[in-house]
């Protein structure tokens, strides 16, 4: 499901070889330490790079002296000889003077790569609203200067490649945090209070982020999906999303459409029918996203009826009940969401 | 006695203590002994203030919870060696891991450094106890029934489920509906009483009963990180207790600090709690720094390199550590300019601790290593320490922070420096002065298997931890999907946790084994150099016959390292009348005053019970139970500080028969 990743460009490559023999899976999505895709995490990884070196290195020096201190052989001597108090006060001085030398170094590269990731160096080129819920996203396009751009979405957001994007972070509950590592650091998402940040990705691709601030039961199966795309497939995927639902004509979506309204439409919205619910993802094109319940499950029919019907057991203690329906009413159901692409 | 000039009335004394020795076994040291013993059985049990018996209890009762801790621990990693594994519901693997954190670091890590302390601290001093007897058993009893309360929660199925930094609005009512949240609050504000009371203990302690001639440039390294924490505790203590409180109050009782809804700021949790819990982490781990300063020297068969910079370095170390909380909360939105200031000092803070970090170096380097088994845990902390304050400059970087944060690097990190510098100079410790609590020797080839164990277990238990962050695995997750890359490092990680609770459990076998069956030890069985190693093993409850003067900072190897010192320990003032001890001034130590120390009491215990009691009715808004036992701890308080006059502190003018002993 996940297009190739591109490794940062980077002639430190030859660094990623402990990385790449470890016997764990090729695909680490949410590994940022080898791999970074845009402006706000590039000069970080490099960061990560020199800071590691050096800490390497540290240990390294600290080890041979004290495997030296330890092994090196000195003369006999009597077994209740002491010796003095004075001596080795050169080690305190040399081994601090260098630390604080390596340490002011590291502060100033540190401060250096702050002032490049805090900020896009040209204005955003768009801004979207991410409202965090307890587990889920909502994904606002809402501040589009065209307010035929505007709609609302959840769990997956795209954006055009090359683009500053400017992140608004609310939360509708508790504390949660915005983290899609292969782009930029993460920022907590804190209720009465908008955090921004800013993402941009130089290739197209999927990258995955995951919520990264305890909140509760399902804390563990937050993530959502970012979708670089090149400018033109942006706006056609921003086009497809901003058209409502059309109404079913046909018997069994009609009575599909019908259980949504009874069943799913107080929590869920599906723009162009009545469905407006506010406290669950929109459901308008959940036929185009890669993922189900916030990059829990991955979106096929038999995984979205599935979710439906054991919801509990997937995510347990989620708000999303599980919904028991006939084997008829699921199939109906089932059909209906299918037409939500 | 050269500071006394032998003629001159003393009118502070009151009166003039004599000068002499008091040999074991004479009638005179007989008579002392029975002075300071507790009764045996429960009474003495109950109403014991020696600060020996209170030490030890910590240090049992700290083990018991770090145990706890760790059991807690293994049950999360099994559910984490696989993905999608179901051994644990999302809402017990949150209980587990917020009693986790919240058992190691509040109920182990300070409580058994002040185990440590408060059984060595008069020791060290040359006292013959803390300078507030009752003050220390209270410390004790209310350390116990916190714990108690806390844990209380875990067979109803509601522990504390927020974690141990409990945020809001996670942890507020609308989202934690339970009683877990309330028991974490009044459980702390509780603590905080225990805490609080031990620091100002052993603030004044130090500053009034040390021995002659103990100047303040002549004390163990234990001491400075002892007192450095307590003076911290004193500052910082307040700020979480208030901000628990604030919780509690949101919760029970309708204010709105923390409530969005009305006005109020989820940061200013926050920030109420890291002013707190930064200065906490080095409160946890600078006293266990001391333990090695003042340890690894008898080992390396000198003293330590560069007492003075250690020294300061401890105070540096914890005063820098007030001004870096908010590198808990880089990803919290705040400015940049403002990070940068607070990640500046977060890398700068590594400087002090490079300071004891080559002091120990050179002091082995330039010793003769002694390969015993407690020298074998205080190396092996010096390489964990540098690792772990290593990670902790990566972190510091505020975008690479940006990054690290809230993933298992962290998790790494934090276990790297609480496991590396309080553990296992702790274990090392235990092993150090096991001769001196128990007057025996534990096993070698106990030991040194213990120490392999658990050196290698850790070490392949959390080094993958880094790993699994740089790739990206969050933490507080109770489960995470198959295709991540994290399987290989938790399992690797499963594996080595195990192993070194083998290696923990082989500890606990040598202690049994060898209160039994442990050689005897005599005084001084390492050859040490500071003075509880000049008093029998175990200590008389007295401590000291007469009152030392200290004449360096190696009193015992004076002779041996050609200082020129002549620190006098068998003769000096004997205080024999009545539970005495002397009291000195604060910087150079020069004798002050005679100070009457309190016997055995019950209030200490029922205090700390009446107050669990009263923290309970609280609990289950029972204000009318809630009303009695805070007059019972009213009535506690009256029986504790009823007049009594063995306690006034002035004496007659009229000479004291010598001998007679009691008033």
């Amino acid at each position: 499901m996940r297009l190739a990743l591109t490794a940062g460009r980077s002639k430190l490559a030859f660094l990623t070889v402990p990385f790449v023999s470890l016997p764990a899976h090729a695909d680490a999505p949410l590994e940022y330490f080898l791999h970074s895709n845009g402006p706000a995490a590039t000069p970080t990884m490099h960061l990560g790079w020199g800071l590691t070196a050096m800490c390497v290195a540290v240990v390294v020096i600290i080890a041979v002296l004290l495997a030296g201190a330890l092994l090196r052989r000195r003369p006999a001597a009597a077994p209740r000889a002491l010796g003095k108090e004075e001596g080795g006060l050169g080690w305190i001085y040399v081994g601090v003077g260098v630390s604080t030398l390596a340490l002011l170094a590291s502060l100033f590269y540190t401060l250096v790569t702050l002032q490049a990731v805090a900020q896009p160096s040209a204005p955003a080129g768009m801004t979207i609203t991410v409202t965090a819920y307890d587990w889920w996203w909502k994904i606002d396009y809402g501040d589009a200067a065209d307010p035929s751009h505007r709609f609302v979405t959840a769990n997956e957001i795209h954006i055009p490649v090359g683009v500053p994007v400017k992140i608004g972070l609310r939360s509708a509950d508790v504390i949660h945090a915005f983290w899609v590592p292969r782009l930029a650091g993460k920022t907590q998402a804190i209720p009465g209070q908008i955090n921004t940040q800013w993402i941009q990705a130089d290739a197209p691709g999927v990258y995955r982020g995951q919520c990264t601030q305890f909140c509760g039961a399902q804390h563990a199966h937050m993530a959502f999906d970012v979708v670089a795309q090149p400018q033109a497939d942006f706006d056609a995927w921003r086009d497809a999303q901003v058209r409502q639902a059309k109404a079913p004509v046909d018997g069994q979506l009609r009575t599909g459409q019908k259980i949504f309204m009874d069943r799913c439409a107080g929590c869920h919205a599906i723009r162009g029918s009545d469905a407006a619910g506010v406290q669950a993802p929109d459901l308008t094109h959940v036929g185009s996203r890669k993922q189900l319940a916030a990059g829990t499950l991955p979106n096929t029919p038999e995984h979205l009826l599935d979710w439906v019907q054991h919801a509990q057991q997937i995510k347990p203690d989620s708000l999303m009940p599980s919904i028991a329906l006939s084997a008829q009413d699921a199939t109906a159901l089932s059909a209906y969401l299918a037409t939500l692409r | 006695m050269a500071d006394l000039a032998p003629n001159q009335p003393d009118l502070r004394l009151a009166r003039r203590p004599e000068i002499g020795r008091l040999p074991q076994g004479s009638a005179r040291e007989q008579r002392l002994r029975e002075l300071w013993e507790s009764e045996p059985g429960w009474r003495g049990w109950l109403s014991t203030v020696d600060h020996k018996r209170i030490g030890i209890r910590y240090i049992v009762t700290a083990f018991i919870f770090l145990i706890a801790g760790g059991i807690e621990a293994l049950v999360m990693r099994v559910q984490l060696a696989r993905p999608n594994s179901h051994l644990l519901s999302p809402e017990q693997y949150n209980q587990l891991f917020t009693m986790h954190g919240i058992t190691m670091i509040f109920l182990y890590a300070l409580p058994v450094l002040s185990g440590f302390s408060n059984y060595l601290w008069p020791l060290v001093l040359g006292a013959r106890d803390m300078a507030f007897p009752r003050l220390n058993a209270l410390s004790f009893w209310v350390f116990l029934f916190a714990g108690l309360f806390l844990y209380a929660s875990f067979p109803l199925g509601q522990a504390p489920d927020a974690g141990w930094f409990n945020y809001v609005p996670l942890s507020s009512l609308e989202y934690n509906t339970g009683p877990n949240v309330d028991v974490y609050a009044l459980g702390m504000v509780l603590l905080g009483v225990s805490t609080t009371v031990g620091s100002v203990n052993f603030v004044v302690t130090l500053l009034r009963m040390r021995a002659p001639g103990m100047s303040i440039d002549r004390l163990p390294i234990l001491v400075w990180g002892t007192l450095t924490a307590s003076a911290a505790n004193l500052v910082a203590i307040p700020s979480v207790s208030l901000a628990f409180l604030m919780l509690w109050l949101d919760r029970q009782v309708g204010t709105h600090f923390f409530d969005v809804a009305n006005g109020g700021r989820p940061m200013l949790w926050q920030h109420m709690f890291w002013i707190f819990a930064h200065p906490w982490v080095y409160v946890v781990v600078l006293p266990a720094m001391g333990i090695v300063s003042d340890a690894l020297p008898t080992f390396c068969r000198r003293p330590l390199v560069g007492y003075t910079p250690v020294a300061i370095s401890t105070v540096a170390t914890m005063m820098i550590g007030f001004v870096v909380w908010i590198h808990h909360m880089f990803a919290t939105g705040i400015a940049p300019l403002a990070l940068a200031f607070f990640g500046a000092a977060s890398t700068l803070i590594s400087i002090p601790s490079a300071v004891a970090t080559f002091a120990w170096i050179a002091t082995i380097w330039l010793g003769r290593p002694v390969y015993r088994v407690p020298f074998l845990f205080f190396a092996g902390f010096v390489l964990m320490f540098v690792i772990g304050g290593v990670s902790g400059v990566m972190t510091a970087a505020v975008p690479f922070d940006w990054q690290l944060t809230d993933t298992y690097f962290v998790v790494a990190h934090l276990h790297y420096v609480l496991l590396g510098i309080n553990v296992f100079p702790v274990l090392g410790g235990i092993y150090y002065w096991f001769p001196k609590f128990t007057g025996r020797m534990t096993s070698e080839r106990l030991g040194k298997l213990s120490f392999w164990v658990t050196l290698i277990g850790f070490n392949v238990g959390f080094f993958p931890m880094h790993i699994s962050g740089l790739l990206g695995m969050p933490r507080r997750i109770y489960t995470y999907p198959a295709d991540m890359g994290w399987d290989t490092t938790n399992m690797i990680t499963t594996i080595g946790s195990f192993v070194f609770a083998v290696g923990i459990l082989i500890f606990l076998i040598d202690v049994a084994v060898s209160l039994r069956r442990g050689k005897p030890a005599g005084d001084n069985p390492w050859d040490g150099a500071s003075l509880e190693w000049s008093v029998p093993s175990p200590p008389p409850p007295y401590n000291f016959a007469v009152v030392p003067v200290v004449a360096s900072r190696n009193p015992l190897w004076e002779d041996r390292i050609g200082e020129g010192a002549r620190s006098q320990l068998e003769e000096g003032f004997v205080l024999d009348h009545g539970r005495e001890a002397l009291g000195t001034t604060s910087l150079d130590a020069r004798p002050d005053i005679i100070l009457k120390i309190p016997s055995d009491s019950y209030a200490p215990f029922l205090l700390g019970l009446f107050s669990a009691l009263l923290f309970v009715a609280m609990l289950l808004h029972a204000w009318i139970f809630a009303g009695f036992t805070a007059a019972a701890c009213g009535a506690a308080i009256l029986l504790w500080l009823w007049p009594e006059r063995l306690l006034i502190q002035r004496e007659p003018q009229r000479v004291q028969d010598v001998g007679t002993g009691h008033e």
